[in-house]
């Protein structure tokens, strides 16, 4: 029996804690009597035959929905869809979920007679997978058998014949959605449920949207009344979508929702010591953290970077359901519940978050400054229900080099995001009201994500609004060791050291506060009551 | 009394555009009230009277005069103002008839008019100050015979004299240098023709092509042949200079001005031919004592590039004898003395000579002046770039071959260091460095040439006896004593030197003064608030303008057409075939370098060939992964937002590149408008040969007015951004040039002529592919 997530309390005889940052990691030693340390729960047990619970998960839908073999028949055009590089973290071994399930749909589908089959991937505005990247998603057999023919599709937001406008919701938010994949007498959405928004309605109303529709929910207002927004009972951005998938499924488009979620076993056994509390650390965790820490000491920024992106973690499928998608969706919010929560009490003055090598949106990529700040105010701050573990008017503590660096192919317009618009004002509203229209609109930008391998124009613009939340709710954000023109550029305050950090906080937060030390990844979410 | 007997003249004066000639100008207008001026002045583009007006009214000599006649003043010039047109350089002054009606009305000419550089060529030097004053003379024979000629001289006429230079014609000096002045004409004048003959041998021609390539490097045919004719003509008035040099020294004169005014003198004196004339000659002509203002100076003077090299560090030693006479004289003294001569009118014995100089009887000492200098930088430095106060060197008065020396190495050693720079295929801050050597260089050669040039005058041994001017001083009346003192011994030299002429050689020089104790630091941003690169931005993203032209490789990307090609070539290779391509790629890398550098679009059009044969369509799918893989990789992005800033701002934008169109398509929509190299196809494959001309070098410049003509743009409204030399026909034609991450010679050109510098860095912290190969394709 795995051990459930648990809050330690700091004291005297307490090691330093592990603490991410970036393409590395320190050890910290906490204020002792006033800092807690929340850790995640063990890994819950994988499931023993994941290619069985899949062909089990397909005769057996949930909801209203029909088994998977008697929606399919000769002459059908059937599409799937599924989640793009951005999911899981760090990507899995092979094979990956997306490869197992849509081998069992093909599996189908052939024996149904169904020749009209497109894989696409569910981009949104994220950028274009590379060849290697949707190998490693669905497997080479998959790939070689559909992308000669044309058959494997990357979706395009910005494709003026690839989108149909299936009309509004009821609150007048445009639903325009790929055209293939609602004109098909299918939809299956293939899901990797990494934490507890990924899935539901959002994988179509967004995954495969378009930025006239995505505008309606990717906003400033919509983020700042998302708390958080990982969970969905409190997630304006949650209800947006809802509201969209409902409208999709009344428009006719009929969609048989897959979605698959992990444990959270995040590292591959030589970097065990990530996974574990740092007093249970055994000689050998003793020894690879020493030998980690001296290689990354060795090597230059470029070197370490692509060791760590080519982390794979040994994640094990832990469940899968089909069917109709609130139905399938509720069953795995539960499994990733189980598998994240974490029972916290109380709010703490201090939040002190690690942000690691990899966030959604820099798989092979670099982790450019305005990613970390989506890293550590969008994703890690949001990682709770209830409320947020740092109080409100108290100080957000990240940790990560962020350094003044960008990928010219992957992020063209967070680079001139970060020159131009930060330059100005960090100010959600403000750079919503006088910049987004000007970068979501831009022929170059939508050029280089049509036909490369770039992130949509806009895309650095709802990077800030995920933070935007966390921004209204914290009194000051230090980032501990991270370039200083780059921290300040971001309007945050740089600090060289967490003692630093800590004595930067105390005009906020007083001598004496508490701390609180969200020791993630592994993935988890803070239960704060 | 002085102004009693100028009063109701109408007297000439010659080389009133000049420092002595402005004073004497508006002295003249100024307390003379009721004569009238005329001044003779080359027409030049904007006619006389219009130089006049912007060349002697605008001065700020006239402030005092404007200020004391307030309104009036335009009605008050233009009714005792005449100007009339004429260049002493022609026989009969080139007068036309009223001009010609104007000078005989004058019952005074002050002839003021001389090339005053030290260094002017010998037939230049021999046209206007050696025949100068014999034509003036020639002129006023025809028009009014009874005019006074008062010809302006220098007292360094006396040659390298040591002791007492009387005030009398050299004629009737004893050791004055006897020579006659009309074979040292046809001499001078034959020395241009064949200085220009020997420009012209194969070998010399040759020597200045090679000048032209190794300053611009490979900028296409018209730039190299129009900088290579001007590096002959340069060589021609350097020829010509040097001839002068060395016949002044041959014959006993420091340089070419005093060898020339000296045969002026015996000239004019043997031509005059009973025309009354006097002769006035001044020492170092300086800032005034007093008049129109305490400071005023107009035009770098002699002494002026010396003290400000010394104040700039830049001059560690000046030759010198410290206890020499440095004979400096107020130019508002120079005045007086003209003004009483003039007032005073023709001896009856003939033509008399009055110096201008302190030095016989108030002296001022070399070692005297460098103390003062010495003291008054120390308490008021120049200031370095970094707004640093200068110190200033403590001078031991070597003889003039040791500085000479030194100086000489010291150019030698930075100009080879330079050369070493030049050649180097540098970038961006190194580029850098190598701009500033030159200007090292440049600040060497220019310390070299001072010590050269005025090193003789600091080394005279002459003493310029004024018995004749403290003669014409005793017989002014009291008041005109006051007014119109020409009595050196009224000077004292410290105050002189701290409160009058260094001030106002400092001012005039606008360096950059250190801030005083207690000061507030200099705000290096102007008047506009803006630093000198944000105003030239300002500039560059005007809305006014209305094209902006761009080069590609090393413009916007860090790659070029071999990378393109490599990455291209090993696409669908295998490993094996990729590694024996890399190790013939740097085989031949060092030629194709250098073939690149001799002509880029001989280089082109080889290097193209390597194509041949290639399946075109695949090239195309293969070069929009070539820029996805490599080339975005390795761009600037500062570079592509400069492009969008220009389109949003309307301006056209255009591409002009050698890279081939399979390359650069992926780049269509960043530009109105894409001019690359294009090769011809034969069934499916590409045979290697340029369909059009490679756009290089000036073909770009034409390509770039073409684009103007065809869109009804203007080319002053262009902003051009290149990289290299090779570039240069597009940036000069362009309006706006913008040098983007110079190479050697781009950056030394870019810095020398005030172009706006950007550097443009690839994005920082993002990937850096080692070799340009393509990833391998898999089946």
């Amino acid at each position: 029996m795995p051990r459930p997530g648990f809050v330690l309390d700091v004291d005297a005889s307490t090691p330093p804690i592990l603490t991410w940052h970036g393409d590395g990691f320190r050890l910290e030693r906490l204020p002792a009597d006033r800092s807690r340390v929340i850790y995640a729960p063990e890994p819950v047990p994988g499931l023993d035959d994941p290619d069985e619970a899949i062909r089990h998960a397909l005769t057996h839908p949930l909801g209203d929905a029909d088994p998977l073999p008697d929606l399919l028949h000769p002459g059908m055009r059937l599409t799937i869809a599924f989640d793009d590089v951005s999911l899981p973290l760090p990507p899995m071994r092979r094979p990956d979920n997306r490869q197992r399930v849509i081998e069992a749909v093909l599996d189908l589908a052939a024996t149904a007679g169904v020749d009209d089959v497109v894989l696409i991937a569910a981009l949104a505005l994220h950028r274009r997978m590379t060849e290697a990247e949707l190998r490693h998603a669905l497997g080479d057999r998959v790939h070689d058998a559909f992308a000669p023919h044309g058959r494997l599709l990357q979706h395009d937001a910005e494709d003026p014949d690839g989108l149909v406008h299936l009309g509004v919701t009821d609150l007048g938010e445009d639903i325009e959605i790929n055209r293939r994949a609602a004109e098909s007498d299918l939809l299956v959405y293939v899901n990797i449920n990494l934490v507890s928004m990924d899935g539901g309605h959002k994988s179509v109303a967004t995954g495969l949207s378009s930025y006239r529709s995505l505008r309606h929910h990717h906003n400033v207002r919509t983020m700042r009344h998302s708390r958080s927004f990982m969970d969905q009972h409190r997630s304006e951005l949650h209800s947006s979508n809802w509201r969209m998938g409902r409208s999709i499924a009344a428009a006719g488009v009929k969609v048989f929702q897959i979605e698959t979620t992990l444990d959270n076993n995040a590292f591959p056994s030589g970097l065990g010591f990530l996974q574990k509390r740092e007093w249970e650390w055994n000689a050998r965790d003793r020894a690879g953290y020493l030998a980690t820490t001296a290689a990354i000491r060795a090597g230059s920024e470029r070197l370490n970077r692509s060791v760590f992106q080519s982390v794979r973690a040994p994640y094990s499928m832990t469940g899968v359901w089909a069917g109709e998608v609130e139905a399938v969706h509720a069953a795995t919010t539960e499994a990733v519940y189980r598998q994240q929560l974490v029972a916290v009490e109380g709010q703490t003055d201090i939040a002190l978050f690690g942000l690691p090598h990899v966030c959604p949106y820099n798989v092979n990529s670099i982790m450019n400054p305005v990613l970390v700040m989506c890293m550590g105010l969008g994703y890690l701050f949001n990682l709770y229900r209830g409320r947020p573990i740092v109080r409100e008017g108290g100080v957000a503590i990240l940790s990560h080099p962020t350094p003044w660096a960008f990928h010219p192919v992957h992020h063209p317009s967070y680079i001139d995001f970060f020159e131009e618009v930060l330059a100005e004002t960090t100010d959600p509203i403000e750079i919503e009201k006088n910049y987004e229209e000007r970068f979501a609109t831009d022929e170059w930008y939508r050029h280089l994500y049509r036909t490369g391998h770039a992130y949509h124009g806009v895309h650095p613009f709802y990077m800030w609004y995920w933070g935007a939340h966390a921004l209204e709710h914290l009194g000051r954000v230090i980032i501990v060791g991270g370039d200083p023109a780059a921290v300040r550029r971001l309007g945050f305050v740089p600090a060289s050291s967490l003692d630093d950090a800590l004595e930067m906080a105390s005009d906020v937060v007083g001598r004496d506060p508490s701390i609180s030390h969200f020791h993630c990844p592994p993935v988890m979410m803070a239960d704060v009551t | 009394m002085l102004r009693e007997d100028l009063a109701g003249r109408r007297v000439a004066v010659t080389g009133a555009t000049g420092f002595l000639g402005t004073a004497l100008v508006e002295r003249l207008l100024r307390a003379v009230p009721d004569c009238q001026v005329a001044v003779l002045v080359r027409p030049g583009r904007r006619g006389a009277a219009e130089r006049v007006r912007r060349e002697i009214l605008r001065n700020n000599c006239f402030d005092r005069l404007r200020a004391e006649l307030g309104g009036s003043f335009d009605a008050e010039i233009g009714d005792r103002l005449i100007s009339v047109a004429g260049d002493v350089g022609a026989d009969g002054l080139g007068l036309d008839a009223d001009g010609e009606e104007v000078l005989a009305g004058c019952a005074t000419v002050v002839h003021s008019a001389a090339t005053v550089s030290f260094d002017s060529p010998l037939d230049t030097a021999v046209e206007v100050n050696l025949l100068g004053p014999s034509r003036v003379a020639a002129a006023l024979r025809r028009l009014n015979p009874g005019t006074h000629l008062v010809a302006v001289s220098t007292a360094y006429v006396a040659g390298s004299r040591r002791g007492p230079a009387p005030e009398a014609p050299l004629a009737e000096t004893p050791f004055a240098t006897e020579v006659a002045w009309r074979p040292e004409v046809d001499a001078a004048r034959r020395a241009r023709a064949d200085a220009d003959a020997a420009s012209r041998e194969p070998r010399m021609l040759a020597r200045f092509a090679r000048e032209a390539r190794g300053e611009l490097g490979a900028a296409g045919t018209p730039l190299l042949a129009s900088r290579a004719e001007r590096a002959r003509e340069d060589w021609v008035e350097r020829r010509m200079v040097e001839i002068g040099k060395a016949r002044a020294q041959g014959l006993g004169w420091p340089d070419v001005y005093a060898y020339s005014k000296a045969l002026g003198e015996r000239a004019l004196l043997e031509t005059r031919d009973g025309l009354a004339v006097s002769i006035v000659r001044p020492s170092i002509i300086e800032s005034a004592l007093s008049e129109p203002v305490p400071g005023w100076i107009r035009g770098f003077r002699m002494a002026d590039p010396v003290i400000i090299g010394y104040a700039r560090g830049l001059l560690r030693e000046f030759p010198g004898l410290p206890e020499g006479i440095i004979d400096v004289v107020p130019v508002d003294l120079v005045v007086a003395a003209v003004l009483a001569v003039a007032a005073r009118g023709p001896l009856p014995g003939g033509p008399d000579v009055v110096h201008a100089a302190s030095g016989a009887r108030n002296p001022l000492r070399y070692r005297q002046l460098v103390d003062l200098v010495r003291e008054w930088f120390t308490e008021h430095p120049l200031a370095d770039v970094n707004d640093q106060p200068i110190a200033v060197p403590e001078w031991s008065f070597p003889g003039r071959r040791t500085v000479a020396r030194q100086l000489h190495q010291a150019t030698r050693t930075l100009g080879a260091a330079e050369t070493a720079l030049r050649v180097l295929p540098l970038r961006g801050g190194r580029a850098d460095l190598a701009a500033r050597l030159e200007e090292r260089r440049d600040e060497a050669e220019r310390a070299l040439s001072y010590v050269e040039l005025y090193g003789a005058y600091t080394e005279t041994e002459a003493v310029f006896q004024v018995d004749r001017l403290l003669g014409l001083h005793r017989s002014l009346a009291p008041e005109d004593q006051r007014d119109f003192g020409m009595d050196p011994a009224v000077i004292d030299w410290r105050r002189y030197c701290h409160e009058v002429y260094l001030p106002s050689v400092v001012a005039h020089a606008r360096v950059r003064r250190a801030p005083g104790p207690g000061g507030r630091r200099r705000d290096p941003k102007g008047a506009t608030g803006l630093t000198r690169e944000e105003r030239g931005r300002r500039a560059i993203l005007s809305p006014e303008r209305q094209l902006a032209v761009f080069d590609l490789e090393n413009t916007l990307i860090a790659s070029n057409v071999v990378d393109s090609y490599a990455w291209l070539a090993t696409r669908h290779q295998s490993g094996r075939a990729r590694a024996g391509f890399v190790l013939r790629a740097l085989r031949d890398a060092p030629g194709m370098l250098a073939a690149d550098r001799a002509d880029r679009g001989d280089f082109l059009r080889a290097f193209y060939r390597r194509y041949e044969g290639a399946p075109v369509e695949r090239l195309r799918a293969d070069g929009w992964e070539l820029w996805h893989d490599l080339l975005l990789a390795k761009s600037f992005p500062a570079g592509l937002r400069r492009v969008r800033e220009h389109r949003a701002l309307g301006h056209r934008t255009l591409l002009i590149t050698g890279a081939l169109d399979v390359v650069v398509e992926p780049l269509r929509p960043l530009f109105d408008e894409i001019v690359c190299a294009r090769l011809g196809e034969r069934s499916g494959r590409f045979d290697g040969e340029l369909l059009d001309a490679p756009p290089t070098g000036e073909a770009r410049a034409l390509l770039m007015a073409d684009y103007a003509v065809e869109h009804g743009l203007a080319l002053e409204e262009a902003v051009a951004y290149a990289d290299s030399a090779s570039d240069l026909p597009m940036l000069e034609a362009a309006g706006h040039p913008v040098a983007v991450n110079p190479e050697t010679r781009l950056a030394a050109i870019a810095r020398r002529r005030g172009w706006h510098v950007e550097h443009w860095p690839r994005a920082p912290g993002g990937p850096r592919p080692l070799l340009p190969i393509g990833p391998m394709a898999r089946r």
